[in-house]
């Protein structure tokens, strides 16, 4: 096992680590190299989100119609508790400074606002309630059978690009 | 046991055991919950086409895909495994306007009547499938995160640039969900 210590955005020409510490919550705190197949730890995680999302009802287009009509408590219930649990356990994390499996020290950074978050979010929300579906319900409605949802899955891809393609010109 | 696990799981529990993703992808990688960053890696790694925003090293994010791999791979096995054999249960308010729109099916989590092949080829299907995935995969990059990355992982961190993106996603659903989408379901 490797184990490199310069800061993962040092190599020569790699700039995105400041523009993706900005926007993107997915930073790749980890300096270790580990084989590929470390990455089925997270398969792990992801089939028990999967379940949890199927039994639940989460990715169903109809409890999100209920929620955006407040005809259901439901998911408020599944989002209220997820954030406390959520909250509880990075507090706990950081007050007993727990490391990860591999010894690493846990990360946070900082996110800054940005008027992304508002026009964003405003029309991330438009799309959540005309298809039932953030980002991961797209991967377990389409495991549920509506193969017709990779197209939704392609068409947020595509959406995606336009951003990047955009970006500069948008206001953040 | 098995009835149990069949029937549609209470919020206490699947709130619970999404809020517990937070500390473990943390404590096995030093991994942040967020999922739409997999939209922007698949574009790093197939159209990057010159664009800035996409020349970065995709494969260091890898971890993301395996988690959506699973993610898709419990779908199917919950679906396969322990299906819930009763029809979708739903407010009857809701039931009585759907079923206005001539969506009456409730025996999966989609209503059929959008959610299949023969539907995208109507006006309705191609703005809500189409349109609808267009508008989650802008939105969620240009807030830079969607309901896992703001509305868990950012809140649970208490972030409050977090919790601006969360309420506009409730805002923008709530426009919606209320005043557009009824026109839509009448096309």
């Amino acid at each position: 096992m490797k184990t490199t210590t310069e800061p993962i955005n040092a190599q020569p020409g790699n700039t995105d680590f400041e523009v993706r510490s900005l926007d993107t919550i997915c930073i790749n705190e980890s300096r270790k190299q580990h084989p590929w197949w470390y990455n089925f730890k997270y398969m792990a995680v992801g089939v028990l989100f999967g379940v949890v999302f199927v039994k639940a009802e989460v990715i169903s287009w109809f409890r999100i119609q209920e929620m955006f009509r407040l005809q259901s408590f439901h998911m408020y219930g599944v989002i209220g508790t997820a954030v406390v649990v959520g909250i509880i356990s990075v507090w706990l994390i950081k007050k007993f400074n727990i490391k990860t499996i591999h010894g690493e020290k846990i990360e946070f950074h900082p996110k800054k606002f940005n008027k992304g978050q508002i026009y964003g979010g405003l029309i991330f929300g438009l799309g959540w309630a005309l298809t039932g579906a953030c980002p991961g319900p797209l991967f377990a409605q389409v495991g549920t059978g509506a193969l017709v949802v990779i197209v939704v899955l392609l068409s947020a891809i595509a959406g995606t690009w336009t951003y990047g393609y955009f970006r500069e010109k948008l206001p953040h | 046991m098995l009835q149990a696990l069949q029937q549609p799981w209470p919020w206490y529990v699947a709130g619970a055991l999404i809020g517990l993703i937070v500390p473990a992808l943390l404590i096995l990688g030093n991994k942040h919950f967020g999922i739409s960053a997999n939209l922007r890696h698949a574009c790093a790694a197939c159209f990057p086409a010159g664009i800035k925003f996409f020349q970065y090293d995709w494969k260091k994010e890898i971890w993301n895909f395996f988690f959506v791999g699973g993610i898709l791979a419990g779908a199917i096995l919950t679906t396969h495994l322990i299906p819930d054999p009763h029809p979708v249960q739903i407010n009857a308010a809701l039931a009585r306007e759907l079923a206005g729109y001539g969506i009456t099916d409730r025996s999966s989590l989609l209503p059929r009547e959008l959610f299949s092949w023969s539907s995208l080829f109507t006006l309705r299907g191609l703005i809500m499938l189409v349109g609808g995935g267009f508008l989650v995969g802008f939105g969620t990059r240009y807030a830079g995160g969607c309901t896992s990355g703001h509305a868990i992982m950012g809140l649970s961190d208490l972030q409050w640039p977090s919790l601006v993106a969360t309420v506009m996603f409730m805002a923008g659903g709530f426009i919606m969900a209320n005043l557009l989408l009824p026109f839509i379901l009448h096309l």
